[in-house]
């Protein structure tokens, strides 16, 4: 298996506090690959590392054989490297489709043509639907539940045909109904060849879901590998799992 | 466009060019000039703070360096006078659009409070520039224009409200064009979470920067039409924060991101601040009653005019829906 992205060596000091610590991992291009540790560990440090949000005081992120030289948002995301938030992030006073269509990677040639065009309103409610989402295609967004906004986000981000998508915590807060359908949703789009990378609490899913598993622990990696080799880690559990 | 839409348009249209015949009194005819000048400065900011969210406090020195555009240029390659200088708006506009563009990726490399403050000192750059570069501006003594002798004495205010009335057109157009457009789509987008579009491959810089072009081209051909109608600048007037506060203001009263809120602002505001101006003006007590318009509408429409009256129309029609189907049960 290819390697779509590797950490090398990461590091980023918040003042006295650092956050991650020499960090290096890699994601096997095809996998769903979780990133979990106790709160605090740099999981979402390293994300925002990853996607342009913050700059790395030390170490390379290579995506899809390439070093990322000046990471930015924008540029790798239009480069296939997208992501979800923590909290889910919509425009709130956006309907859902423009939501989405918002989310398509646009030429500056189009800048001027009509906001919304028919085949990508199609492509929006194809979207939409497979996220249960299609009857409430024109609702403002700011008026879905908080749910239901994680799989918009979800959802919004697929519309650029990204090639690897961080989810950070895409569980979080999320009633079990909707859990199942967003495992349902990874498990499909990774079948269809999409690379996962996941910040996950729910250690029930991850252990299902998540192949390979990276521990964090104090911003730097502790264990790799199948769920079930991190599962009796000692390190691990002593760490994480509290024993 | 919908039905709803055009029939707005077409009867804004009929009423601003029928303005100047029904009422045709020349201090009424300045009023126009005034109300469209300010329709047209408000619908651009609007176009540029109202749809990113990024507050500029900074317009009026592109208002001013449009008038400097066009004063100088007479003075130094006599243009001539009559309609000539109508002819030349749009390549000022865009010389002065295009001369912001490098202050403008500066500043806009802030955010929220920061950027306001940032765009207020523009203003006063360019007032002090306008002050200071004495052998191009004169300084405080101002530029003297010349009058346009082929406009007639009766009629002399007209080709300047056209002039107000075709740019205020313009600026609706690219509003209404921008709104319905993918790049309204970036920019709302940029207005709700800046951070979260970059992370979607939102290019937000250019589309700033679109928007910026567009509100400094209306607003520097605003600032000339103004300076060949007033035939004399100088930099207090030419670049006056009040200037600015108004034309943030009306956008405010009117409803800000609305396409049409800030005419509506405009055409509240003008003529009542005129009004008093001629009534009250001696004693400065207009400051008052305009200040006392403001109150009003915000202790009484919080939102601006326009969303304030929609919520109104929204809920009567909720409650009446409410009451029909209870009825049917």
């Amino acid at each position: 298996m290819t390697t779509l992205l590797e950490v090398d060596g990461l590091t980023k000091r918040f003042g006295g506090v650092t956050a991650v610590n020499t960090c290096s991992f890699a994601v096997p291009e095809g996998s769903i690959t979780a990133l979990v540790g106790p709160n605090g560990s740099g999981k979402t440090t390293a994300f925002n590392l990853i996607t342009g949000y913050a700059r790395a005081d030390e170490g390379v992120v290579r995506f899809a054989g390439e070093t990322v030289r000046r990471p930015d948002p924008v540029r790798l995301s239009r480069s296939g490297l997208t992501r979800t938030f923590q909290q889910a992030r919509i425009f709130a006073d956006l309907t859902l489709v423009e939501n989405m269509v918002a989310a398509l990677q646009q030429p500056w040639r189009t800048a001027f043509s009509t906001a919304v065009r028919g085949h990508e309103r199609a492509r929006a409610l194809e979207l939409l639907e497979e996220f249960g989402l299609a009857r409430l295609a024109t609702e403002r967004a700011g008026n879905l539940s908080y749910g239901q906004k994680k799989l918009l986000e979800f959802a919004a981000v697929l519309m650029g045909d990204p090639r690897l998508v961080l989810l950070d915590e895409p569980t979080a807060g999320v009633n079990p109904v909707l859990v199942e359908q967003i495992e349902e949703r990874i498990r499909e789009l990774n079948a269809r060849g999409l690379t996962f990378l996941v910040v996950e609490h729910n250690m029930n899913l991850v252990m299902r879901l998540c192949d390979p598993v990276i521990v964090l622990a104090q911003g730097t990696k502790l264990a790799e590998g199948h769920p079930d080799e991190v599962r009796n880690d000692s390190r691990v559990l002593d760490a994480y799992l509290g024993g | 466009m919908t039905r709803t839409g055009l029939l707005r348009a077409a009867a804004f249209l009929a009423v601003g060019i029928a303005f100047p015949f029904v009422f045709s009194p020349a201090w009424l005819v300045n009023i126009g000039v005034l109300t469209l000048m300010y329709a047209a400065l408000a619908t651009s900011w609007n176009l540029f703070s109202g749809y990113t969210g990024y507050i500029t406090l900074g317009q009026v020195a592109f208002f001013g360096l449009g008038a400097y555009t066009l004063a100088i240029t007479f003075e130094h390659y006599g243009i001539g006078s009559g309609y000539n200088p109508f002819y030349v708006l749009p390549l000022v506009g865009a010389g002065v659009a295009f001369a912001s563009m490098p202050v403008a990726w500066i500043a806009l490399r802030t955010r929220a409070m920061t950027f306001a403050i940032v765009t207020l000192t523009l203003l006063f750059i360019v007032q002090q520039l306008a002050f200071n570069l004495h052998s191009v501006t004169h300084g405080s003594s101002g530029l003297m224009l010349p009058t346009p002798t082929t406009f007639g004495v009766s009629t002399y205010d007209d080709p300047f409200y056209f002039a107000m009335l075709g740019i205020l057109c313009i600026a609706l157009l690219l509003c209404w064009g921008v709104l319905r457009s993918k790049l309204g789509l970036m920019l709302l987008a940029v207005r709700e979470d800046e951070e979260k579009a970059r992370g979607l491959g939102i290019r937000v810089t250019g589309a700033k920067l679109i928007a910026w072009w567009l509100h400094v081209f209306v607003t520097a051909m605003v600032g000339a039409v103004w300076a060949y109608y007033l035939t004399f600048i100088y930099p207090e007037s030419s670049v006056d924060p009040l200037v600015m506060i108004g034309a943030v203001l009306m956008t405010f009263l009117g409803g800000r991101g609305t396409l049409w809120g800030p005419v509506i602002g405009a055409v509240v505001l003008v003529p009542a601040q005129q009004y008093m101006l001629l009534h009250l003006g001696g004693s400065q007590l207009y400051l008052v009653g305009y200040s006392a318009v403001f109150v009003v509408v915000l202790l009484l429409l919080p939102r601006g005019i326009l969303p304030s009256l929609r919520d109104g129309v929204t809920r009567t029609r909720e409650r009446r829906r409410t009451r029909l189907e209870a009825a049917a049960s």
